[in-house]
């Protein structure tokens, strides 16, 4: 148990998707004007981290790592080639039934996620998050609490971004760092507010 | 001439129009220093009470001085005991030269207060004075181009970023840091007001991460060569403090302990911090919190307690009294403009800086001190704190009115 709780830890403080490792960016700095919509997408990374992070890592111990097919009869075939392809149809195929779902039941958040939604497929911090559970040979279990874990941190972080951002929505600041050039700096200053992590050995 | 003459003859040197109209800033920050500007609203009024923004940035910075004056003596106290132990050699610096060229014995085991306080300022002056100036020019610089007034908050924070140094920092590391602190936390954001980060707490982590040779917090800040030793915080984290030693409690809480020129005495911060916060500029909900937040969680790892980990079992006195606790509470974490907003924000805020202290203190092996990455992280916080209550409020309202 104990175990388990210290890597939920790490993922979501110490190894933060997005102000640590500076993953999944193009969500994070285009979609946290308002914090209420952050929540949103916060909760739908969550899920899809969530999901996608155990399939992919079942579907590469069983079928796709080095001698996975040997229940199969076939001890010498090695498909990991095919990990990053499959890693991603996963992850489409997992988003398209989110998208779908929300558009169904919470069309109000459906409307404002818009395009980002089915950008989630190639956010990096989805993809990192699949990438880094197979690499480190998690167990399912530690790659569902990695990939909730990793998802609540990267929703964490784009939520705080948000919170500032609306705290100075009115801010006179100089014309060149207007929008986006803004945006940079504050998750770059955040991220120096997450050090106080580094180093914590969990 | 009088000097109120002088001020309204070059005045119209310095509007729109005149020959030095750039400078407007400069002018409007040097008039305003002694005399009090005659212009008035033209609209509705809007004035609560006669404490002006200017008012108030002064009395914090007056509140500073019983910290600033200590430390300074502390400094040479520091020094002059490590010299006379033989542990260290009066420092290759110029600032060392300067004291002797000047008449000042070192290392003497009948050394007198204004000695080991001269000494000291000769050490710390320069490093404000570099604080002064660069952030100075950065803030002058802005308000000429951007056409807005030279802020009286940059006197605060000149103050504050100064006093968090150790005394051997060298003095272009000091224009460095304040520079970030000035122009990526405030300036960058449109100036005082809109910093969401403490800017010299931000200054000064920049330094910390950036060269930790010479901030690290582990090693000794003595003014002497050749002296090294471990502060009382790297010694409880080996375990060689020893806790039920009230004497040594004592001596932590006046101050005699080598550190930063701010953060030593933990008596002469709360004569300061207790009057900014009796003329409510400092919020005590927030120095509340903050102490409940340390006395809660160390007095749960108290509890807890751990084998290998000896900062398990400090309790929450000693926490308050070492280390910059004080000073980040009282001075940093109070900063209205990076805190939350609303009352209940504050309690929260607060609660989550000592929390968040103790934290990095006792679980974060890498870090000796965590209070300045505690009100960082918390300063991240603080809107999302203001935008919870603000919506609870509006939920509420909404359930009232219907």
């Amino acid at each position: 148990m104990e175990h388990y709780l210290a890597l939920l830890v790490r993922s979501i403080f110490v190894e933060n998707m997005a102000l640590s490792l500076f993953l999944g960016m193009c969500t994070f700095l285009a979609v946290s004007k308002k914090v209420s919509t952050a929540m949103g997408l916060g909760v739908a990374v969550i899920v899809v981290l969530g999901i996608s992070v155990p399939v992919n890592q079942l579907i590469y111990v069983n079928i796709l790592a080095p001698g996975a097919l040997a229940w199969a009869g076939f001890p010498d075939a090695d498909l990991s080639f095919l990990s990053f392809l499959t890693f991603i149809g996963v992850i489409a195929a997992l988003v398209q039934i989110l998208e779908m779902s929300l558009d169904k039941f919470f069309p109000a958040l459906y409307n404002a996620l818009g395009i980002f939604l089915p950008l989630i497929t190639v956010n990096c911090a989805i993809f990192g998050g699949v990438a880094f559970a197979v690499q480190r040979e998690y167990t399912v279990a530690e790659s569902v609490v990695y990939g909730v874990g990793s998802g609540a941190g990267w929703a964490l972080a784009i939520i705080l971004l948000a919170a500032v951002r609306e705290k100075l929505k009115y801010a006179d600041m100089p014309e060149g760092v207007r929008g986006l050039g803004s945006v940079f700096m504050i998750t770059g200053l955040m991220a120096l507010g997450f050090q106080s992590f580094t180093g914590i050995a969990v | 001439m009088g000097l109120k003459a002088f001020i309204e003859k070059v005045e119209p040197d310095f509007e729109p129009g005149g020959k030095y109209e750039k400078f407007y800033a400069l002018y409007e920050a040097a008039a305003t220093i002694f005399y009090t500007p005659g212009k008035v609203n033209k609209a509705n009024t809007h004035v609560r009470d006669s404490i002006d923004l200017k008012r108030i940035m002064i009395m914090v910075w007056m509140a500073t001085f019983p910290a600033m004056f200590y430390g300074m003596y502390n400094i040479g106290v520091q020094a002059n005991d490590a010299i006379l132990l033989g542990g260290g050699t009066l420092p290759d610096m110029w600032q060392a030269a300067l004291f002797t060229a000047l008449g000042g014995q070192i290392g003497v085991a009948d050394a007198s207060v204004m000695t080991l306080f001269f000494y000291g300022a000769c050490f710390w002056l320069p490093i404000y004075a570099v604080t002064f100036a660069v952030g100075g020019f950065w803030e002058v610089l802005f308000a000429s181009v951007r056409k807005h007034e030279v802020n009286e908050g940059f006197f605060v924070t000149s103050v504050l970023f100064a006093l968090t140094l150790p005394a051997t920092v060298p003095l272009w590391q000091v224009a460095l840091g304040i520079t970030f602190g000035v122009v990526i936390a405030k300036e960058i954001f449109g100036g005082t007001g809109r910093n969401f980060l403490n800017p010299a707490l931000s200054g000064r982590a920049f330094l910390y991460f950036a060269y930790p040779a010479q901030m690290s917090g582990d090693q000794i800040w003595v003014a002497a060569d050749g002296y090294s030793g471990a502060t009382w915080l790297s010694q409880s984290a080996f375990g060689q403090l020893d806790y039920s030693n009230m004497d040594k409690w004592f001596q932590a809480f006046i101050g005699a302990i080598p550190g930063s020129a701010g953060e030593v005495s933990t008596l002469a911060i709360l004569i300061g911090g207790l009057f900014i916060m009796y003329l409510r500029i400092a919020s005590w909900r927030i120095v509340l919190g903050g102490i409940l937040g340390v006395v809660f969680l160390s007095t749960l790892l108290n509890m807890i307690g751990s084998d290998a980990n000896a900062m398990f079992a400090m309790p929450w006195y000693w926490h308050m009294v070492i280390g910059g606790m004080a000073f980040g509470l009282f001075f940093m974490a109070t900063d209205p403009v990076s805190a939350s907003f609303t009352n209940q924000g504050k309690w929260a805020y607060g609660f989550f800086i000592g929390f968040m202290t103790v934290v990095v203190r006792v679980l974060n092996p890498a870090f000796p001190e965590g209070i300045m990455l505690a009100i960082l992280f918390a300063n991240l916080w603080a809107p999302l704190f203001d935008y919870f209550v603000a919506q609870s409020n509006i939920k509420r309202r909404v359930a009232r009115v219907g």
